[in-house]
């Protein structure tokens, strides 16, 4: 589907209203900011630290500089980011299959749906030790590890989603005949849209966790392995390295998709917007 | 169209002994009793009732929503089973009936995917269709970027451009202000003249069912049963202002009344 559109990005209306009439410069400042007051904090009060725990934030940084430029930490990187990845994207697909599927065919949901609900309340972190003993230590076992921890939250909401979908949306497709594939392209999907994209997100967070998990349980690479590493081998400023990168790697991919989000969504958020003017 | 050869005109759709109940857990309970009436080619016809009789439920089993509990309902003398290639509908809620991730255009165009036209064609559809309720030149809006009234004329759009020999519409203009209301009116009757279709409205408001009507079936009494058929002989071109103001109007506007007091 494209979305290719003439919605304003945000109308003159949604701007007075946006977000308690703060400006939007002092909401991108504030996001800027922060992490960097926090930062110079950081610094400030780790600079003559001499806690071995707790180096100073000069001496990470460094270390930092040092590792970006050694293979063996960009191996480590590329890693973690393409599992991360990877497994995101093969959960959402999985998830919105599967999902549409269950939320369309009743009697299937009836199988299955227990089963989905049992292997939720399970932690996902919890069921990494399970395929390490399954299939080993591979990258594989990882990369299923994420995926199926991932798989449950996109899979849940596209099922309520497309539950969900307003009713006299289902009759205009009955009453104009629109076919199986258009109804659902067009109108079960996109209706479904905001639960399954908030869905993504969780699922984003979760792969996010596992990923950092499946890397501490037995792997010799990823950027999980070699923070544990570091801190059992006590290269403290290498383990400080390690989870700054990670915290990024978080911080990035979520604010990806809240991009990819609010692309997606723009229709559902404007009228959203439109609405609450109305 | 004068109302001589509408009255001649073959059945279009015709109901016969319709009757529907809902099963619930405390049994079988009666909405529809028995409804008997025709509706001919390129006439409109206004189903009218107090509230609560089942006019939306009427229009559902005419479109094929839902299934009849016994009698028949009939289009060109076939049996309604479902939803019936002839027949489009355009429901009260238009905020809820337009696809909001759609633009005004994609919004008409969905239903013709699947009729297999000529591309050339289709988009003639699409394009007189839009141009007929005055929206061209809001293709690429969104539907919540209009207003009210404008959204509904997306979904009569939508019905038009589909080219349905039987057009339904369930209190098409109840939500919309009055000025808004007068215009959808006349659009109706002009959808009648430009493409000769036969249109079924469910209203609650009688002068309504009076201007547009060749005929008014007035339901009463629960579960629903035909009360009265009246027929309408303004004939085709009808106006605001003089049609509304005929002795014949009030006349008929009072009978349509009395009929609908006495069935609540």
């Amino acid at each position: 589907m494209v979305f290719t559109s003439s919605i304003p990005a945000r109308t003159s209306v949604a701007r007075r209203a946006g977000r308690s009439g703060t400006p939007r410069w002092v909401l991108i400042g504030t996001e800027v900011l922060v992490p960097i007051v926090l930062l110079a904090l950081w610094w400030v009060a780790s600079a003559n630290s001499t806690n071995a725990f707790f180096p100073p934030l000069q001496v990470i940084l460094e270390r930092l500089v040092q590792l970006v430029q050694t293979p063996a930490f960009l191996v480590d990187v590329g890693s973690s980011v393409g599992n991360l990845l990877l497994s995101f994207v093969l959960a959402s697909v999985i998830g919105v299959l599967l999902g549409a599927a269950l939320g369309l065919v009743r009697p299937l949901a009836w199988f299955v749906e227990p089963t989905i609900h049992f292997f939720r309340a399970i932690p996902p972190v919890a069921l990494v030790p399970i395929f390490v003993s399954l299939i080993g230590f591979g990258n594989e076992t990882r990369i299923i590890s994420i995926t199926l921890a991932a798989l449950f939250p996109v899979l849940i909401s596209t099922m309520d989603g497309i539950r969900g979908t307003e009713p006299t949306l289902a009759m205009v497709s009955r009453v104009y005949r629109i076919g199986w594939f258009d109804r659902l392209v067009s109108v079960t999907l996109p209706a479904a849209s905001p639960r399954i994209l908030s869905g993504m997100q969780v699922s984003l967070i979760t792969a996010f966790v596992v990923m950092i998990a499946s890397e501490m349980l037995g792997s010799s690479t990823g950027l999980g392995a070699a923070t544990l590493l570091a801190q059992q081998s006590f290269a403290i400023a290498d383990m400080w390295v390690g989870i700054l990168v990670l915290g990024v790697i978080g911080y990035a991919t979520t604010a990806v998709f809240t991009l990819f989000r609010r692309r997606v969504l723009r229709w559902y958020l404007a009228s959203q917007q439109q609405e609450k003017n109305a | 169209m004068t109302s001589d050869t509408l009255r001649d005109a073959p059945v279009r759709l015709s109901v016969r002994g319709l009757a529907k109940s809902y099963d619930t857990k405390r049994g079988s309970v009666p909405v529809i009793a028995d409804l008997t009436f025709d509706v001919r080619v390129g006439e409109i016809a206004c189903i009218v009732g107090p509230s609560g009789i089942g006019k939306t439920t009427l229009l559902k089993c005419l479109t094929g929503l839902q299934s009849i509990s016994s009698g028949q309902a009939l289009i060109d003398g076939r049996p309604i089973d479902g939803p019936p290639e002839e027949m489009a509908l355009v429901f009260q809620e238009y905020t809820r009936s337009l696809m909001p991730w759609l633009t005004v255009e994609k919004n008409v165009r969905l239903p013709l995917n699947h009729l297999r036209l000529p591309a050339a064609e289709r988009e003639e559809r699409i394009r007189g269709a839009l141009a007929a309720v005055g929206l061209a030149g809001a293709e690429s809006k969104y539907p919540w970027q209009l207003s009210g009234g404008m959204q509904q004329r997306v979904a009569i759009a939508r019905a038009i451009a589909y080219r349905p020999e039987v057009l339904v519409m369930d209190e098409p203009f109840a939500s919309v202000d009055a000025q808004t209301r007068f215009e959808l009116e006349d659009l109706c009757l002009r959808i009648r003249e430009q493409f000769g279709m036969t249109i079924v409205v469910v209203t609650h408001d009688i002068d309504e069912a009076v201007y547009l009507s060749d005929r008014v079936i007035v339901l009463g009494e629960r579960p629903a049963r035909v009360t009265e058929i009246i027929d309408v002989d303004f004939g085709g071109a009808r106006d605001q202002l003089t049609t509304r103001a005929v002795p014949e109007f009030a006349e008929l506007r009072s009978e349509v009344f009395e009929l609908i007091r006495k069935a609540g």
